[in-house]
């Protein structure tokens, strides 16, 4: 059986969960975005994001958990150097249901996965450690990450192997960034840890997993560990083990989790709460459509095959185009070009940031490609021009000669050219007519692709007299 | 000039050219010098006061807009911020620490053209009754300096009551405001809770403590308040004062208000025989009031040190954990000290009431005994809240004595941490339960001073002012023997 308890950061917030320093920490000088409350300074006192409070919601709400009637703040006692007030100040249903879901689940590949718990915590400070942290001479704190919007996400043990915990993350981390709540692409932006136990076993939590990859092999290790161990008699110990990243295995870690006592006192300085149903109406409203029912969208509405709308949902990145780029008639073309043509060319975090692609591009593409102003082709290779340049279409068009060529006394000098060339082939064509293809791939190599498919078949057909 | 008017004489001295804040400053500076070594009051002195007496005398003069306070000393406690100064807690963790903002009550009073005089002696983290556990030396009862002034807010207290200011601000968790007010013959107000921001006042005991008001007169302590009220971004857990003036119609009187006396806070083994029968004066006082009197028994009462106790100190455990010799009270040198020497050393810097109450913080919330202390505590502060609201269904107010013992002298309770804790038995209910109680001084027996309590429902500290008002009008206190 394997559970998981997921980190992830409200990447899309502007400020920390109980201060004004920006929750985007990552493009600051170590130390610099700090304020007296995320230092946890004597005197000061926590003051709740709202918007927080309303991006947790969502969350709870997409993964279909009950909300409470008011949330409860909890402090989670413990000393370590990266936490400026030695606690916590994080979620827990000690005093019945308080965290802001709970109850909740998800379906994936028919398999359903029940979501415990979700809580709104704030973010430690960083460690950064000179080499390996366990023989590290000096370590460096970085506060700029402390007091920054998490949402921990607590999963009963439902997953059966390490491929159905990387589906459901993929899932998740679409979902996430769908919600417009985080960008799960963002370095640390989410983290998950995993508790680990097989059959007649206890439960064994592994801790300090750096990707998602290194997850599924944390939990391979895990599994096999045990069953080695429970083949040879030798009880497996209820504890926590570190995954070592150099090696690829988990150690275990010396202090027992039964050592650990956090304990929990009510955060006094934030007021209970109140969920009331306007607000909670007005965020369900607020709430972006959701991937499923996009997709459904997709193919009811305007007839996309679903393997091509499921790709075209999932990415926020691509329905965002496609919304923007499709109208009642292109939209089928719309989605066509992106899952085609465009994909390979923005499939990274890095070339999506530096992509000069906008939506009006794809739509001018589709026009001029309906009213035969450029060939198929053609535009795949404009796609490459504008992600590169972000010029208009009519531009690149003009400028590239991208134009296609439907005139036949230009056409037919080339097809002309071809037929000399190629004179096995045209023998062929004449005895078995579907080996004519090779001809007009000839013909569209030398045009670049921008001679017109129509009038070119007709053209050649003519001249060889087929 | 007369250091010991009140503050609605100095402002009248003030508008009618009698004085100037300049003069009263210096005075007031020149007053302190001579009485320190003997009250020690002060923690720090603002260097700056003269400067800033002058700076408002000037806005008087050329007839500017000038602030409610018009340049009078207040004193601070000095676990409030105040930006650029000091604020040690009276403890050696913060003894070089200073804060990068000014407490929303400071930036308010600065605001209105208070002078902030100087910052007071404090029990180390505002744990104690008596000063005795500050860490830079207790203050002393200027009464009589072998006795106690009672605490923690004992050097705001000091500072009234001997003249080193006309106004302070206090904290009170369990009774610091109350109690040192008792022991020293002032006025000493704890609002409600929410009432007052605690944004800058480094905590304690976060849920149940409030910054209260502190002043020779009841009508001084209302002015006070007046601005100091009110909700605040800084702090999610003040409420609206809806601008109330606490200080007009305060001689309205309490003609058929009712009034009850808290039987366990009046009787028993506890009372000193002295504290009995000054607040049986202060009843017979009442019952000249038109008021109507009865006795009503809160037996929750009983319970109330314990819970107090265990509830204070799972707070502090988790408040004063960020005091860890790393970011505060760092005595190391560049090369730092080895791990494990690290551990033993972490709160050295504490004194013994806050290592007491730091163990305590770190065992009534633990796994395994949550259950039996903590859980409990909260149970019978929940109970004791419902009775106090049964209670206020059939009074406006509950009396009692502010403490039930007279000022003791130094050392004598400080190695008996139960029989110093008992001291708090009358003024805990108010922070526990979240209501307004102010005590009053009513009479000096044998040289030493006895406060009378009284307690109002939530919000209703206009008509607790009110009352205070009236017991005020029926004392005849001695001028103190500076």
């Amino acid at each position: 059986m394997i559970g998981l308890e997921i980190h992830c950061q409200l990447t899309k917030l502007e400020s920390k969960l109980f201060c004004t320093c920006m929750a985007n920490y990552r493009s600051f000088e170590p130390n610099t975005n700090i304020c007296p409350i995320c230092m946890g300074m004597p005197g000061t006192l926590p003051r709740l994001n709202k918007k927080a409070v309303e991006k947790a919601t969502m969350i709870a709400m997409a993964l279909n958990c009950k909300t409470p009637q008011k949330l409860g703040f909890f402090r989670k006692n413990y000393f370590y150097p990266d936490l400026p007030k030695n606690f916590q100040i994080t979620q827990l249903n000690l005093y019945g249901p308080t965290s802001i879901g709970e109850q909740g689940k998800i379906s994936i590949e028919g398999k359903e996965i029940r979501i415990r718990r979700i809580q709104i915590e704030e973010d430690p400070g960083r460690l950064i450690y000179e080499g390996a942290s366990e023989r590290t001479a000096i370590t460096l704190v970085d506060y700029n990450r402390a007091g920054t919007p998490l949402v921990e996400i607590v999963t009963e043990p439902d997953f059966d192997s390490p491929r159905q915990v990387r589906i459901f993350l993929n899932v998740l981390s679409d979902l996430l960034e769908n919600l417009d709540v985080s960008d799960p692409t963002l370095e640390g932006a989410m983290r998950a840890d995993a508790n680990v136990s097989i059959e007649g076993g206890n439960r064994v939590e592994v801790k300090n997993i750096g990707s998602f990859h290194d997850l599924e092999k944390a939990i391979h290790f895990e599994l096999t560990r045990q069953t080695s161990l429970k083949e040879r008699g030798i009880e497996i110990a209820q504890e926590t083990r570190h995954w070592d990243d150099k090696r690829k295995i988990t150690i275990s870690s010396r202090s027992k989790e039964e050592d650990e006592d956090y304990r929990y006192i009510l955060e006094g300085d934030i007021p209970w709460v109140v969920m009331d149903e306007s607000s909670l109406d007005s965020w369900r409203k607020n709430m972006p459509e959701s991937i499923s029912s996009k997709k459904e969208r997709y193919v009811t509405k305007y007839g996309i095959p679903g393997q091509v709308a499921d790709v075209l949902s999932s990415d926020k990145y691509y329905s965002d185009l496609f919304e923007q780029a499709h109208n009642e008639t292109n939209a089928k073309e719309i989605a066509n070009i992106i899952t085609t043509d465009l994909m390979g060319l923005v499939d990274t975090r890095e070339k999506r940031e530096q992509s000069k692609l906008v939506p009006k591009h794809l739509s001018d593409l589709i026009s001029m490609i309906s009213t035969g102003k450029i060939t198929k082709s053609s535009a795949k290779n404009a796609l490459q021009e504008i992600v590169k340049t972000g010029k208009s279409v009519s531009d690149i068009v003009s400028s590239t000669g991208l134009a296609k060529i439907s005139d036949e006394s230009e056409l037919g000098k080339i097809i002309d050219e071809v037929i000399l060339q190629e004179s096995t082939a045209v023998q062929q064509a004449r005895e078995n007519p579907q080996t004519i293809n090779y001809l007009v791939g000839k013909i569209m190599q030398k045009t670049k692709g921008k001679a017109d498919p129509t009038i070119t078949l007709n053209l050649l057909k003519k001249k060889i007299g087929i | 000039m007369n250091l010991g008017i009140s503050a609605i004489e100095y402002i009248h001295g003030i508008k009618s050219g009698s004085i100037t804040s300049e003069e009263f400053v210096a005075k007031t500076l020149e007053h302190i010098n001579k009485v320190e070594p003997r009250l020690h009051a002060f923690l720090s002195l603002n260097n700056n006061a003269i400067d800033q007496a002058r700076q408002i005398d000037k806005k008087i003069k050329s007839g500017q807009n000038v602030g409610a306070f018009y340049g009078m000393p207040i004193s601070i406690k000095d676990n409030i911020s105040i930006k650029g100064g000091k604020t040690t807690c009276a403890s050696k963790m913060l003894q070089n620490y200073v804060a990068p903002y000014d407490a929303t009550v400071v930036s308010k009073l600065k605001s209105q053209d208070a002078i902030i005089i100087g910052k007071t002696n404090l029990d180390e983290f505002a744990m104690g009754v008596a000063t005795e556990f500050s860490a830079f030396g207790p203050s002393k009862n200027p009464w009589n300096t072998d006795y106690v002034p009672g605490g923690s807010s004992g050097g705001s207290a000091v500072s009234v009551a001997g003249l080193e200011s006309t106004l302070s601000l206090g904290s009170d968790t369990g009774g610091s405001v109350r109690n040192p007010a008792s022991f020293c013959s002032i006025v000493g107000l704890k609002p409600t809770y929410g009432l007052v921001s605690r944004h800058g006042l480094v905590s304690y005991a976060n849920s149940i403590e409030q910054i209260g008001p502190m002043g020779r007169r009841v009508e001084d302590v209302a002015l006070l308040l007046n601005h100091i009220a009110g909700k605040d971004a800084h702090d999610p857990t003040t409420i609206d004062s809806k601008d109330q003036d606490y200080l007009s119609e305060i001689n309205t009187g309490i003609v058929g208000k009712k009034i009850g006396i808290i039987k366990e806070m009046s009787s028993g083994a506890g009372l000193d025989k002295t504290v009995e029968s000054v607040f049986k004066n202060a009843v017979a006082a009442f019952e000249k009031s038109g008021a109507i009197i009865d006795t009503v028994s809160l037996d929750m009462v009983e319970y109330t040190v314990a819970t107090y106790y265990v509830l204070t100190t799972a707070e502090a455990g988790s408040n004063l954990s960020r005091y860890d010799n790393l970011r505060y009270g760092f005595d190391m040198d560049s090369e730092g000290y080895e791990f494990k020497s690290y551990i033993s050393k972490a709160r050295r810097n504490f004194g013994p009431e806050v290592t007491r109450r730091m163990i305590l913080g770190g065992f009534v919330p633990s796994a395994g005994f949550a259950g039996k202390y903590l859980l409990k505590a909260l149970k019978v502060k929940s109970k004791l809240k419902k009775q106090i609201q049964s209670a206020f269904s059939k009074f406006d107010f509950l009396i009692s004595p502010t403490v039930p013992v007279l000022p003791f002298r130094f050392g004598e309770k400080i190695d008996d941490p139960l029989a110093m804790y008992l001291a708090d038995i009358n003024t805990v209910t108010a922070n526990l339960t979240g209501i307004p109680a102010i005590s009053i001084p009513y009479e000096i027996r044998d040289g030493l001073p006895v406060g009378v309590q009284i307690h109002a429902n939530r919000l209703e500290e206009k008509q607790l002012l009110q009352a205070a008002y009236y017991l005020q009008s029926t004392t005849n206190l001695p001028e103190i023997p500076l």
